[in-house]
Protein backbone atom coordinates (compact mmCIF):
# COMPACT_ATOMS: atom_id res chain seq x y z
CA UNK A 1 0.00 0.00 0.00
CA UNK A 2 1.44 3.35 -0.99
CA UNK A 3 1.59 6.55 0.97
CA UNK A 4 2.21 10.14 -0.08
CA UNK A 5 4.92 11.73 2.06
CA UNK A 6 6.68 14.04 -0.37
CA UNK A 7 5.66 15.45 -3.76
CA UNK A 8 8.76 13.83 -5.30
CA UNK A 9 7.28 10.40 -4.48
CA UNK A 10 4.96 10.99 -7.43
CA UNK A 11 6.12 10.71 -11.03
CA UNK A 12 5.07 13.32 -13.58
CA UNK A 13 2.71 10.70 -15.02
CA UNK A 14 1.11 10.08 -11.63
CA UNK A 15 0.61 13.82 -11.11
CA UNK A 16 -0.99 14.06 -14.56
CA UNK A 17 -3.23 11.15 -13.64
CA UNK A 18 -4.32 12.81 -10.36
CA UNK A 19 -5.04 16.05 -12.20
CA UNK A 20 -7.08 14.19 -14.81
CA UNK A 21 -9.11 12.48 -12.09
CA UNK A 22 -9.66 15.79 -10.28
CA UNK A 23 -10.83 17.41 -13.51
CA UNK A 24 -13.21 14.53 -14.07
CA UNK A 25 -14.58 14.86 -10.53
CA UNK A 26 -15.19 18.57 -11.12
CA UNK A 27 -16.98 17.78 -14.39
CA UNK A 28 -19.18 15.04 -12.93
CA UNK A 29 -19.18 14.94 -9.12
CA UNK A 30 -22.18 12.60 -8.95
CA UNK A 31 -20.16 9.84 -10.54
CA UNK A 32 -17.87 9.90 -7.51
CA UNK A 33 -20.45 10.43 -4.76
CA UNK A 34 -20.36 6.82 -3.53
CA UNK A 35 -16.88 5.71 -4.55
CA UNK A 36 -15.68 5.50 -0.97
CA UNK A 37 -18.87 4.23 0.63
CA UNK A 38 -18.09 2.42 3.91
CA UNK A 39 -14.49 3.66 3.83
CA UNK A 40 -13.11 5.79 6.64
CA UNK A 41 -10.52 8.53 6.61
CA UNK A 42 -8.77 9.34 9.89
CA UNK A 43 -7.40 12.86 10.24
CA UNK A 44 -4.63 12.81 12.84
CA UNK A 45 -3.66 16.40 13.49
CA UNK A 46 -0.96 16.42 16.15
CA UNK A 47 -0.79 20.12 15.40
CA UNK A 48 -3.91 22.09 14.55
CA UNK A 49 -4.59 23.24 10.99
CA UNK A 50 -8.31 23.63 10.61
CA UNK A 51 -8.05 24.64 6.96
CA UNK A 52 -6.17 21.53 5.85
CA UNK A 53 -8.18 19.18 8.04
CA UNK A 54 -11.52 20.46 6.73
CA UNK A 55 -10.29 20.07 3.17
CA UNK A 56 -9.44 16.40 3.75
CA UNK A 57 -12.71 15.76 5.57
CA UNK A 58 -14.79 17.47 2.89
CA UNK A 59 -12.95 15.43 0.25
CA UNK A 60 -13.77 12.12 1.94
CA UNK A 61 -17.39 13.10 2.63
CA UNK A 62 -17.92 13.99 -1.02
CA UNK A 63 -16.67 10.55 -1.97
CA UNK A 64 -19.36 9.01 0.22
CA UNK A 65 -16.93 7.96 2.94
CA UNK A 66 -16.82 8.97 6.57
CA UNK A 67 -14.24 10.66 8.76
CA UNK A 68 -12.88 10.36 12.28
CA UNK A 69 -9.84 11.73 14.03
CA UNK A 70 -8.44 14.29 16.41
CA UNK A 71 -6.85 17.69 16.26
CA UNK A 72 -3.97 18.99 18.41
CA UNK A 73 -1.94 16.83 20.70
CA UNK A 74 -3.23 18.19 23.99
CA UNK A 75 -6.44 16.13 23.96
CA UNK A 76 -5.03 12.97 22.43
CA UNK A 77 -2.91 10.02 23.40
CA UNK A 78 0.20 11.63 21.94
CA UNK A 79 0.17 14.12 24.80
CA UNK A 80 0.53 11.16 27.17
CA UNK A 81 3.77 10.21 25.49
CA UNK A 82 2.49 7.59 23.05
CA UNK A 83 4.70 7.18 20.01
CA UNK A 84 3.57 8.11 16.53
CA UNK A 85 3.96 4.45 15.56
CA UNK A 86 1.62 3.24 18.29
CA UNK A 87 -0.96 5.92 17.54
CA UNK A 88 -1.13 5.07 13.85
CA UNK A 89 -1.12 1.33 14.46
CA UNK A 90 -4.15 1.82 16.68
CA UNK A 91 -5.92 4.11 14.26
CA UNK A 92 -5.03 1.78 11.40
CA UNK A 93 -7.35 -0.78 13.01
CA UNK A 94 -10.32 1.54 12.42
CA UNK A 95 -9.49 3.62 9.38
CA UNK A 96 -8.76 2.77 5.74
CA UNK A 97 -6.55 5.78 5.13
CA UNK A 98 -4.87 8.38 7.35
CA UNK A 99 -4.14 12.06 6.74
CA UNK A 100 -1.60 13.20 9.30
CA UNK A 101 -0.14 16.52 10.35
CA UNK A 102 2.67 16.63 12.88
CA UNK A 103 5.01 19.36 14.12
CA UNK A 104 8.09 17.13 13.77
CA UNK A 105 9.74 16.50 10.43
CA UNK A 106 9.57 12.90 9.24
CA UNK A 107 6.74 11.83 11.58
CA UNK A 108 4.52 10.74 8.65
CA UNK A 109 7.37 8.61 7.33
CA UNK A 110 7.58 6.79 10.66
CA UNK A 111 3.82 6.32 10.46
CA UNK A 112 4.03 4.84 6.96
CA UNK A 113 6.74 2.42 8.03
CA UNK A 114 4.76 1.12 11.00
CA UNK A 115 1.25 1.01 9.69
CA UNK A 116 -0.53 -0.94 6.94
CA UNK A 117 -2.93 1.74 5.75
CA UNK A 118 -1.86 4.52 3.37
CA UNK A 119 -0.59 7.69 5.04
CA UNK A 120 -0.99 11.13 3.51
CA UNK A 121 1.41 13.73 4.84
CA UNK A 122 -0.77 16.76 5.62
CA UNK A 123 2.28 18.79 6.71
CA UNK A 124 5.26 17.78 8.86
CA UNK A 125 6.75 20.89 10.43
CA UNK A 126 8.48 23.02 7.84
CA UNK A 127 9.39 19.96 5.81
CA UNK A 128 6.76 18.70 3.32
CA UNK A 129 3.15 19.44 2.49
CA UNK A 130 2.56 17.59 -0.77
CA UNK A 131 -1.21 18.07 -1.06
CA UNK A 132 -0.74 21.86 -1.04
CA UNK A 133 1.59 21.48 -4.01
CA UNK A 134 -0.95 19.25 -5.75
CA UNK A 135 -3.60 21.94 -5.19
CA UNK A 136 -1.23 24.54 -6.67
CA UNK A 137 -0.56 22.33 -9.69
CA UNK A 138 -4.24 21.58 -10.31
CA UNK A 139 -5.02 25.29 -10.19
CA UNK A 140 -2.26 26.14 -12.68
CA UNK A 141 -3.46 23.33 -14.92
CA UNK A 142 -7.07 24.50 -14.83
CA UNK A 143 -6.23 28.16 -15.36
CA UNK A 144 -3.52 27.71 -17.99
CA UNK A 145 -4.21 24.30 -19.46
CA UNK A 146 -0.51 23.38 -19.38
CA UNK A 147 2.66 23.57 -17.27
CA UNK A 148 5.25 24.15 -19.96
CA UNK A 149 6.31 27.55 -21.35
CA UNK A 150 5.24 29.48 -18.25
CA UNK A 151 6.93 32.37 -16.49
CA UNK A 152 6.32 31.69 -12.81
CA UNK A 153 6.84 34.47 -10.25
CA UNK A 154 7.35 33.53 -6.63
CA UNK A 155 7.01 36.48 -4.27
CA UNK A 156 7.61 37.09 -0.57
CA UNK A 157 9.32 34.76 1.85
CA UNK A 158 11.20 32.41 -0.44
CA UNK A 159 13.63 31.31 2.24
CA UNK A 160 11.31 29.59 4.69
CA UNK A 161 8.26 29.06 2.46
CA UNK A 162 8.13 25.30 1.99
CA UNK A 163 5.21 25.57 -0.44
CA UNK A 164 7.45 27.67 -2.67
CA UNK A 165 10.31 25.15 -2.55
CA UNK A 166 8.13 22.22 -3.33
CA UNK A 167 6.24 23.99 -6.16
CA UNK A 168 9.55 25.02 -7.77
CA UNK A 169 10.70 21.44 -7.49
CA UNK A 170 7.51 20.11 -9.08
CA UNK A 171 7.54 22.64 -11.94
CA UNK A 172 11.19 22.06 -12.86
CA UNK A 173 10.06 18.75 -14.32
CA UNK A 174 8.21 20.50 -17.16
CA UNK A 175 9.63 22.05 -20.35
CA UNK A 176 10.67 25.67 -20.62
CA UNK A 177 9.45 27.00 -17.28
CA UNK A 178 11.16 30.20 -16.16
CA UNK A 179 11.19 31.30 -12.54
CA UNK A 180 11.20 34.89 -11.33
CA UNK A 181 12.15 34.86 -7.65
CA UNK A 182 10.97 38.05 -6.00
CA UNK A 183 12.00 38.63 -2.39
CA UNK A 184 13.94 40.88 -0.05
CA UNK A 185 17.62 39.93 0.12
CA UNK A 186 17.05 38.49 3.60
CA UNK A 187 14.49 35.99 2.32
CA UNK A 188 15.96 34.68 -0.94
CA UNK A 189 15.49 31.01 -1.89
CA UNK A 190 17.96 28.66 -0.22
CA UNK A 191 21.16 27.85 -2.07
CA UNK A 192 20.28 24.21 -2.65
CA UNK A 193 17.37 25.28 -4.85
CA UNK A 194 19.55 27.66 -6.87
CA UNK A 195 22.08 24.83 -7.24
CA UNK A 196 19.35 22.56 -8.54
CA UNK A 197 18.15 25.18 -11.05
CA UNK A 198 21.70 25.77 -12.28
CA UNK A 199 22.40 22.08 -12.54
CA UNK A 200 19.28 21.45 -14.62
CA UNK A 201 19.87 24.56 -16.73
CA UNK A 202 16.49 26.02 -15.77
CA UNK A 203 16.20 29.78 -16.39
CA UNK A 204 15.54 32.00 -13.37
CA UNK A 205 16.10 35.53 -12.17
CA UNK A 206 16.28 36.82 -8.63
CA UNK A 207 14.93 40.30 -8.02
CA UNK A 208 13.77 42.48 -5.16
CA UNK A 209 11.14 44.30 -7.19
CA UNK A 210 7.64 42.95 -7.71
CA UNK A 211 6.79 45.91 -9.98
CA UNK A 212 9.67 45.21 -12.34
CA UNK A 213 8.88 41.51 -12.56
CA UNK A 214 5.11 41.92 -13.04
CA UNK A 215 4.77 42.43 -16.84
CA UNK A 216 6.30 39.11 -17.87
CA UNK A 217 4.55 36.83 -15.35
CA UNK A 218 2.01 34.14 -16.25
CA UNK A 219 1.73 32.95 -12.65
CA UNK A 220 2.27 34.98 -9.48
CA UNK A 221 2.60 32.90 -6.32
CA UNK A 222 2.34 35.17 -3.27
CA UNK A 223 3.52 34.26 0.23
CA UNK A 224 3.59 36.16 3.45
CA UNK A 225 6.60 38.13 4.66
CA UNK A 226 6.50 37.62 8.41
CA UNK A 227 7.89 40.18 10.76
CA UNK A 228 9.66 37.57 12.90
CA UNK A 229 11.88 36.67 9.94
CA UNK A 230 13.63 40.04 10.18
CA UNK A 231 16.42 41.06 12.50
CA UNK A 232 14.89 44.43 13.24
CA UNK A 233 11.58 46.18 12.89
CA UNK A 234 13.07 48.92 10.71
CA UNK A 235 13.97 46.50 7.91
CA UNK A 236 10.56 44.90 8.14
CA UNK A 237 8.70 48.21 7.93
CA UNK A 238 10.94 49.40 5.09
CA UNK A 239 10.28 46.28 3.06
CA UNK A 240 6.86 44.97 3.85
CA UNK A 241 4.85 47.18 1.48
CA UNK A 242 7.01 46.16 -1.49
CA UNK A 243 5.66 42.65 -1.21
CA UNK A 244 2.01 43.48 -0.79
CA UNK A 245 -0.06 42.95 -3.91
CA UNK A 246 -2.46 45.80 -4.68
CA UNK A 247 -4.63 46.63 -7.68
CA UNK A 248 -2.16 49.40 -8.64
CA UNK A 249 0.67 46.92 -8.97
CA UNK A 250 -1.49 44.78 -11.25
CA UNK A 251 -1.76 47.61 -13.83
CA UNK A 252 1.22 46.29 -15.78
CA UNK A 253 0.35 42.61 -15.38
CA UNK A 254 -0.82 40.33 -18.16
CA UNK A 255 -4.58 40.10 -18.62
CA UNK A 256 -4.47 36.36 -18.01
CA UNK A 257 -2.11 36.40 -15.03
CA UNK A 258 -3.00 33.75 -12.45
CA UNK A 259 -2.49 34.87 -8.83
CA UNK A 260 -2.02 32.13 -6.27
CA UNK A 261 -1.49 32.06 -2.50
CA UNK A 262 -1.36 29.03 -0.19
CA UNK A 263 -3.51 30.91 2.39
CA UNK A 264 -4.17 31.98 5.04
CA UNK A 265 -3.19 35.49 4.09
CA UNK A 266 -2.70 38.35 6.48
CA UNK A 267 -2.24 41.49 4.43
CA UNK A 268 0.04 40.46 1.59
CA UNK A 269 -2.78 40.60 -0.94
CA UNK A 270 -5.09 43.56 -0.68
CA UNK A 271 -8.73 42.48 -0.33
CA UNK A 272 -9.54 44.71 -3.32
CA UNK A 273 -7.64 42.23 -5.50
CA UNK A 274 -10.10 39.44 -4.62
CA UNK A 275 -12.65 40.67 -7.16
CA UNK A 276 -10.12 40.82 -9.98
CA UNK A 277 -10.61 37.86 -12.34
CA UNK A 278 -6.89 37.13 -12.06
CA UNK A 279 -7.22 36.27 -8.35
CA UNK A 280 -7.27 32.46 -8.21
CA UNK A 281 -6.48 31.78 -4.55
CA UNK A 282 -9.98 30.86 -3.50
CA UNK A 283 -10.32 28.60 -6.52
CA UNK A 284 -7.06 27.09 -5.29
CA UNK A 285 -8.74 26.21 -1.96
CA UNK A 286 -11.58 24.48 -3.78
CA UNK A 287 -9.13 22.71 -6.08
CA UNK A 288 -7.34 21.50 -2.96
CA UNK A 289 -10.43 19.53 -2.04
CA UNK A 290 -10.78 18.01 -5.51
CA UNK A 291 -7.15 16.96 -5.75
CA UNK A 292 -7.39 15.38 -2.28
CA UNK A 293 -10.43 13.44 -3.52
CA UNK A 294 -8.37 12.21 -6.47
CA UNK A 295 -5.51 11.29 -4.15
CA UNK A 296 -7.74 9.36 -1.74
CA UNK A 297 -9.17 7.39 -4.69
CA UNK A 298 -5.68 6.61 -5.95
CA UNK A 299 -4.27 5.51 -2.59
CA UNK A 300 -7.34 3.44 -1.77
CA UNK A 301 -7.13 1.95 -5.27
CA UNK A 302 -10.79 2.69 -5.86
CA UNK A 303 -11.40 2.74 -9.60
CA UNK B 1 58.61 -0.54 13.62
CA UNK B 2 57.15 -2.14 16.71
CA UNK B 3 56.52 -5.83 16.18
CA UNK B 4 53.06 -7.21 16.58
CA UNK B 5 52.60 -10.81 15.61
CA UNK B 6 50.93 -11.74 12.36
CA UNK B 7 47.41 -13.08 12.64
CA UNK B 8 46.03 -16.43 11.50
CA UNK B 9 42.35 -15.88 10.81
CA UNK B 10 40.79 -12.45 10.91
CA UNK B 11 41.20 -8.95 9.52
CA UNK B 12 43.83 -6.24 9.45
CA UNK B 13 42.44 -2.76 9.09
CA UNK B 14 45.34 -0.82 7.65
CA UNK B 15 45.99 2.80 6.63
CA UNK B 16 43.71 4.25 9.29
CA UNK B 17 44.21 8.00 9.50
CA UNK B 18 46.56 8.49 12.47
CA UNK B 19 44.51 9.26 15.56
CA UNK B 20 41.31 7.62 14.28
CA UNK B 21 42.22 4.10 15.37
CA UNK B 22 40.54 4.38 18.75
CA UNK B 23 37.37 5.75 17.20
CA UNK B 24 37.20 2.78 14.82
CA UNK B 25 37.99 0.43 17.70
CA UNK B 26 34.98 1.72 19.62
CA UNK B 27 32.79 1.91 16.54
CA UNK B 28 33.39 -1.79 15.85
CA UNK B 29 32.62 -2.54 19.51
CA UNK B 30 35.97 -4.26 19.86
CA UNK B 31 36.15 -3.57 23.59
CA UNK B 32 33.46 -6.23 23.99
CA UNK B 33 35.23 -8.86 21.88
CA UNK B 34 37.02 -11.73 23.57
CA UNK B 35 39.79 -12.33 21.02
CA UNK B 36 43.38 -11.20 20.42
CA UNK B 37 43.21 -7.65 19.13
CA UNK B 38 46.00 -5.11 18.55
CA UNK B 39 45.51 -1.41 18.13
CA UNK B 40 48.69 0.17 16.82
CA UNK B 41 48.88 3.92 16.88
CA UNK B 42 51.18 6.20 14.90
CA UNK B 43 52.92 3.46 12.96
CA UNK B 44 55.28 4.86 10.31
CA UNK B 45 53.79 4.82 6.82
CA UNK B 46 55.46 5.63 3.51
CA UNK B 47 52.20 6.80 2.03
CA UNK B 48 50.74 8.64 5.00
CA UNK B 49 53.68 9.58 7.23
CA UNK B 50 52.00 7.82 10.10
CA UNK B 51 48.92 5.68 10.41
CA UNK B 52 46.94 3.55 12.83
CA UNK B 53 46.36 -0.18 12.36
CA UNK B 54 43.92 -2.61 13.94
CA UNK B 55 44.58 -6.35 13.86
CA UNK B 56 41.88 -8.76 14.92
CA UNK B 57 42.74 -12.43 15.16
CA UNK B 58 39.21 -13.81 15.01
CA UNK B 59 36.53 -14.32 12.39
CA UNK B 60 33.89 -11.87 13.50
CA UNK B 61 30.85 -10.43 11.84
CA UNK B 62 31.95 -6.80 11.86
CA UNK B 63 30.24 -3.78 10.31
CA UNK B 64 33.23 -3.22 8.05
CA UNK B 65 31.22 -1.52 5.29
CA UNK B 66 30.42 1.43 7.48
CA UNK B 67 34.13 2.07 8.04
CA UNK B 68 34.14 3.80 4.66
CA UNK B 69 32.02 6.53 6.22
CA UNK B 70 34.18 7.00 9.32
CA UNK B 71 37.54 6.87 7.54
CA UNK B 72 37.58 6.57 3.73
CA UNK B 73 41.38 5.91 3.74
CA UNK B 74 41.31 2.48 5.31
CA UNK B 75 42.33 -0.76 3.61
CA UNK B 76 40.84 -4.00 4.84
CA UNK B 77 42.87 -7.20 4.57
CA UNK B 78 41.12 -10.50 5.21
CA UNK B 79 43.47 -13.23 6.45
CA UNK B 80 42.79 -16.97 6.34
CA UNK B 81 45.30 -19.55 7.65
CA UNK B 82 47.97 -16.88 7.87
CA UNK B 83 47.54 -15.80 4.24
CA UNK B 84 45.92 -12.62 2.97
CA UNK B 85 42.97 -13.77 0.84
CA UNK B 86 41.25 -10.46 0.19
CA UNK B 87 42.12 -6.77 0.23
CA UNK B 88 39.65 -3.93 -0.32
CA UNK B 89 38.69 -0.35 0.39
CA UNK B 90 35.26 -0.16 1.97
CA UNK B 91 32.76 1.69 -0.24
CA UNK B 92 30.54 4.39 1.14
CA UNK B 93 27.53 2.43 2.39
CA UNK B 94 24.11 3.31 0.93
CA UNK B 95 22.65 3.48 4.41
CA UNK B 96 23.98 4.21 7.89
CA UNK B 97 21.83 2.92 10.72
CA UNK B 98 22.50 4.26 14.21
CA UNK B 99 25.99 5.42 13.26
CA UNK B 100 25.23 9.11 12.90
CA UNK B 101 22.72 10.90 15.11
CA UNK B 102 20.35 13.39 13.49
CA UNK B 103 21.01 16.78 15.08
CA UNK B 104 17.99 18.57 13.63
CA UNK B 105 15.88 19.64 16.65
CA UNK B 106 12.76 19.61 14.46
CA UNK B 107 13.30 15.98 13.42
CA UNK B 108 10.95 13.29 14.76
CA UNK B 109 14.04 11.44 16.06
CA UNK B 110 14.61 14.30 18.51
CA UNK B 111 11.43 13.42 20.43
CA UNK B 112 11.06 9.69 19.93
CA UNK B 113 14.07 7.91 21.39
CA UNK B 114 13.42 4.46 19.99
CA UNK B 115 13.44 5.39 16.34
CA UNK B 116 16.65 4.24 14.61
CA UNK B 117 18.69 7.11 13.18
CA UNK B 118 19.00 6.21 9.50
CA UNK B 119 21.00 8.20 6.95
CA UNK B 120 21.01 7.64 3.21
CA UNK B 121 23.91 8.35 0.85
CA UNK B 122 22.58 11.21 -1.29
CA UNK B 123 25.77 12.22 -3.13
CA UNK B 124 28.47 9.68 -3.90
CA UNK B 125 31.05 12.27 -5.00
CA UNK B 126 30.85 14.41 -1.90
CA UNK B 127 29.93 11.56 0.47
CA UNK B 128 26.86 13.46 1.58
CA UNK B 129 24.40 11.64 3.81
CA UNK B 130 20.93 12.84 4.75
CA UNK B 131 18.49 11.78 7.45
CA UNK B 132 15.72 9.69 5.86
CA UNK B 133 13.10 11.38 8.03
CA UNK B 134 13.88 15.10 7.87
CA UNK B 135 16.54 15.20 5.09
CA UNK B 136 19.00 17.12 7.29
CA UNK B 137 22.65 16.56 6.31
CA UNK B 138 24.80 14.32 8.48
CA UNK B 139 27.36 16.34 10.40
ZN1 LIG C 1 16.41 13.89 10.99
Amino acid sequence: MRSLLDIVDLTVEEIDELIATANDIIADPDKYAEKCKRKKLATLFFEPSTRTRLSFEAAMLELGGSVLGFSAANNSSAAKGESVADTVKTVGCYADIIAMRHPKEGAPMIASMRCDVPIINAGDGGHNHPTQTLADLLTINREKGHFDNLVVGMCGDLKFGRTVHSLIHALTRYENVKFVLISPDELKVPEYIIDELNKEGIPYVETTSLEEAMPELDILYMTRVQQERFFNEEDYLRLKDSYILTLDKLDTAKKDLCILHPLPRVNEISVAVDDDPRACYFKQVLNGKYIRMALILKLLEVA
Amino acid sequence: MMKVGAINNGVVIDHITAGKGMELYHFLNLDHVDAPIALIKNAPSQKMGKKDIIKIDAELNLALDALGYIDPNVTINVVKDGVRVEKFHPQLPEKLTNIVQCKNPRCITSVEQEIPHVFKLTNKETGEYRCIYCEAKAR
